[in-house]
């Protein structure tokens, strides 16, 4: 799948409808589209799929949410099924619970990743486990979306990446789109899944644009066995670039960075591979040992600190799995065991472009 | 007891009083003058062959065939009267005493045993009974009953101008939860979006441990005035009382006028569970005191006094209750373990390939036991 993520972002000039209200399926899906507005196009169409899909989060109704990812739905779809809830983070995936349980199919904003702590309890204990105990006699699907990660000089709180904290949870499916097109698939997918899905929006990336084919979700979760086939296939992780040397690992909001880091590369001779998980539970590990057997030397990178993080899984996973065709082990480009700093500090707490390329140095240099 | 405090019997609605008289109550009486002799014995057959088997139960534990047992002896009017206020369109979220409740569902109380002995977490399908699984985090279906009862609303099932169809619903828990978070949450969500949702509090005195007067100041059923929802404390080991208190909330709440909070005011006469010892906080002396206000005591007395506990009905309950226990000794004993890789059975609906994964391996993994024993 060759896409515009593999030119660098300066070359991204197309004009595009900006988020959301242009995105009604009666007329022609426009063919450019920010993430953002890509999300939001994805949940209109799931909207008018599927009466019982509602959303519920803090100030996505006339406000659109604070990124305005929720823009105009309140609007077309009304208090019933765009709800603006109460400040209480367990109260909306409590809620949400019960609401699931009587047929609905909730999609909740939570408003900064940060935010989500008050409703982990209600997430790892409830959420994940109600069809593991009730024997699969209760489906709960619901779709949690948290735009996350840094790199927009935020506040405390406003930056973080803790989707390995729900990854170790069982029950729970944990996706991140990289591009557009993966946004609008994805999150209909998510809806579709009759499984609980954390759906982690790379808050970095709202406004990058790109190409959006709007039919081909539409085709496949229209048929009986749409719901099957998209949790399916937003579970595996694609190549977002071939190459030959190295396989440089990454999501959601990094994926641009691994991809640049390609291009430079390149201009030395070396060619990267670069796959974008997409998924994080399940981890398409059997994608990554592949690559990993035809080049030998694997990086990952994400924004979430490294230390017990799905690097350290996906690299374990690695050594396990691909031992004999390694040249260098498996190197980690992340965050730090530290708070996420304030914001001045934020492009040295990252993972960088010169960090990135000094890992597969590194593992060149085997 | 503390004036105006979470232990306070000032202000509870009472309808029977403890030697088994009948009084009136100006609001709540005409909730209980529906109740016929017959519906009276179908209570006291409830609430005796709860406590049978419950007794059962715990001996069950006594002699390591479960792992563990919640009793609830001492706090059947609550769940009875309550339970029979109940129509079959409603639905409970129980938290995990709530064994009576279940009962009135039509919940088989054997196979509630199925989680005590650790075959699995559920032991029913809640769309069967209208009855949800237990939750053992204190305070959390408090919020999946007010998201419930918000579907209800959606889906037209409220204020319908038809009584036989209007449903609401009604949470379970205790004087510990009303601490939590959640509890706290599900007050706020229940009363914005005015959700027909019952919370049912059995203040039995005791959070484990710990006394009421350490999870509240005030009664407990004034966390309701905070948020605008009606509040009600009633006497918990009155049947009669529960009923009537119950039936009233849910005609307010199945016709549209939103949330109510119901305080149910009792006492856990057993052990907070098989592992506690209630000896180490609770002088004797008070458990004396609660046992002559006992919720079965108090109904036979009413019955017996009107002529109405036959001996032969009497003896029917005690066949009843006989066969019940035998049941249960037998049923629970002749469990076995399941196939394991049922352990990796409903994780996800969709297939999780680190679970198929992992499946996979341990089931090659004990095979190869079972391969090595063959070529011995």
């Amino acid at each position: 799948m060759t896409t515009l993520d593999e030119r660098p972002a300066t070359a991204r000039t197309q004009h595009a409808a900006a988020s959301g209200s242009g995105a009604r399926a009666e007329r022609p899906a426009p063919t450019t589209m920010t993430m953002a507005g890509a999300i939001n196009a994805g949940l209109r169409a799931a909207m008018e799929r599927d009466p019982k899909t509602l959303l519920m989060g803090e100030d996505i109704g006339a406000l659109g949410g604070v990124f305005r990812v929720t823009d105009g739905l309140h609007k077309d779809f009304g208090d019933d099924r765009v709800m603006d809830t109460p400040l209480a983070e367990s109260g909306i995936v409590g809620t949400a619970i019960g609401m699931a349980m009587r047929g609905y199919r909730p999609v909740i904003e939570i408003q900064f990743d940060g935010f989500i702590f008050p409703a982990y309890d209600q997430i790892t204990t409830q959420l994940a486990k109600m069809h593991y105990r009730s024997g699969g006699a209760i489906q709960l699907p619901v779709v949690i979306r948290v735009p996350f990660a840094g790199g927009i000089g935020a506040v405390e709180h406003h930056s973080e990446s803790p989707e390995a904290l729900f990854a170790h949870t069982a029950g729970l499916r944990i996706v991140s789109p990289a591009t557009p097109q993966d946004a609008f698939d994805m999150i209909q997918q998510a809806i579709a899944s009759p499984d609980p899905v954390m759906f982690f929006e790379p808050k970095a990336r709202y406004w990058d644009k790109g190409e959006v084919d709007t039919t081909r979700v539409k085709a496949q979760l229209d048929t009986a066995a749409g719901a099957s086939t998209g949790t399916a296939e937003m579970s595996r992780a694609r190549v977002a670039r071939e190459g030959s040397d190295v396989t440089v690992v990454s999501y959601g909001p990094t994926v641009r960075l691994a991809l640049q880091a390609a291009q430079v590369a390149a201009g030395d001779g070396t060619d990267i591979e670069v796959i974008d998980l997409r998924s994080i539970s399940p981890l398409d590990s059997d994608t990554v040992v592949k690559s990993a057997r035809k080049t030998g030397r694997v990086v990952v990178v994400h924004e979430a600190p490294t230390s017990f993080g799905s690097g350290a899984e996906l690299s374990s996973r690695v050594h396990e799995q691909a031992f004999f065709h390694l040249h260098a082990p498996v190197l980690r480009v992340g965050g730090f065991s530290t708070p996420y700093p304030g914001a001045v500090f934020e492009h040295d707490y990252l993972p960088s472009l010169d960090r990135v390329l000094d890992a597969v140095d590194k593992v060149m240099a085997h | 007891m503390a004036a105006g405090g979470p232990l306070s019997t000032d202000d509870l609605v009472q309808l029977l009083t403890p030697a088994g008289e009948r009084i009136g109550h100006q609001q709540f009486d005409a909730y209980a003058s529906h109740l016929t002799p017959e519906e009276l014995r179908a209570m006291w057959r409830d609430m005796t062959l709860v406590r049978a088997f419950d007794k059962e139960a715990t001996s069950l534990q006594r002699q390591g065939e479960l792992g563990l047992w919640v009793q609830s002896w001492g706090q059947e009017a609550a769940q009875i009267g309550s339970g029979h206020a109940l129509n079959s369109q409603d639905f409970v979220f129980p938290s995990y005493r709530e064994h009576g409740v279940a009962h009135t569902r039509g919940v088989d109380l054997v196979e509630v045993l199925r989680i005590f002995r650790g075959l699995q977490h559920g032991a029913w399908t809640p769309a069967d009974h209208n009855f949800h699984l237990y939750t053992l985090v204190i305070g959390s279906h408090a919020l999946h009953a007010t998201g419930y009862a918000m579907g209800l609303t959606k889906d037209g099932l409220v204020a319908t101008g038809d009584p036989a169809k209007d449903a609401a619903v009604v949470a379970y828990f205790g004087d510990g939860a009303t601490s939590q978070g959640d509890v706290a949450e599900a007050l706020t969500f229940a009363s914005v979006y005015d959700a027909p949702v019952v919370f049912f509090v059995q203040n039995n005195q005791y959070a484990i441990s710990e006394s009421a007067t350490r999870q509240s100041r005030v009664p407990i059923a004034d966390r309701g005035k905070g948020v605008g929802i009606p509040s009600v404390r009633v006497d918990g080991n009155d049947v009669i009382a529960s009923h009537a208190v119950t039936r009233w909330a849910l005609e307010h709440a199945r016709s549209g006028q939103g949330p109510v909070l119901i305080e149910a005011f009792t006492y856990r006469m057993g052990a907070h569970t098989t592992s506690d010892d209630p000896t180490r906080y609770r002088p004797k002396a008070e458990e004396q005191l609660w046992a002559e206000r006992d919720p079965i005591a108090r109904l036979e007395a009413h019955l017996e006094a009107a002529g109405e506990l036959p001996d032969e009905f009497r003896a029917e309950v005690e066949a009843q209750a006989k066969a019940l226990g035998e049941r249960t000794r037998t049923t629970v004993r002749g469990w076995t373990k399941p196939d394991t890789l049922g352990m990796f059975d409903h994780v996800y609906a969709e297939p999780h390939a680190s679970v198929e994964a992992e499946r996979a391996w341990f089931d090659r993994y004990q095979r190869s036991f079972a391969d090595q024993e063959a070529t011995r």
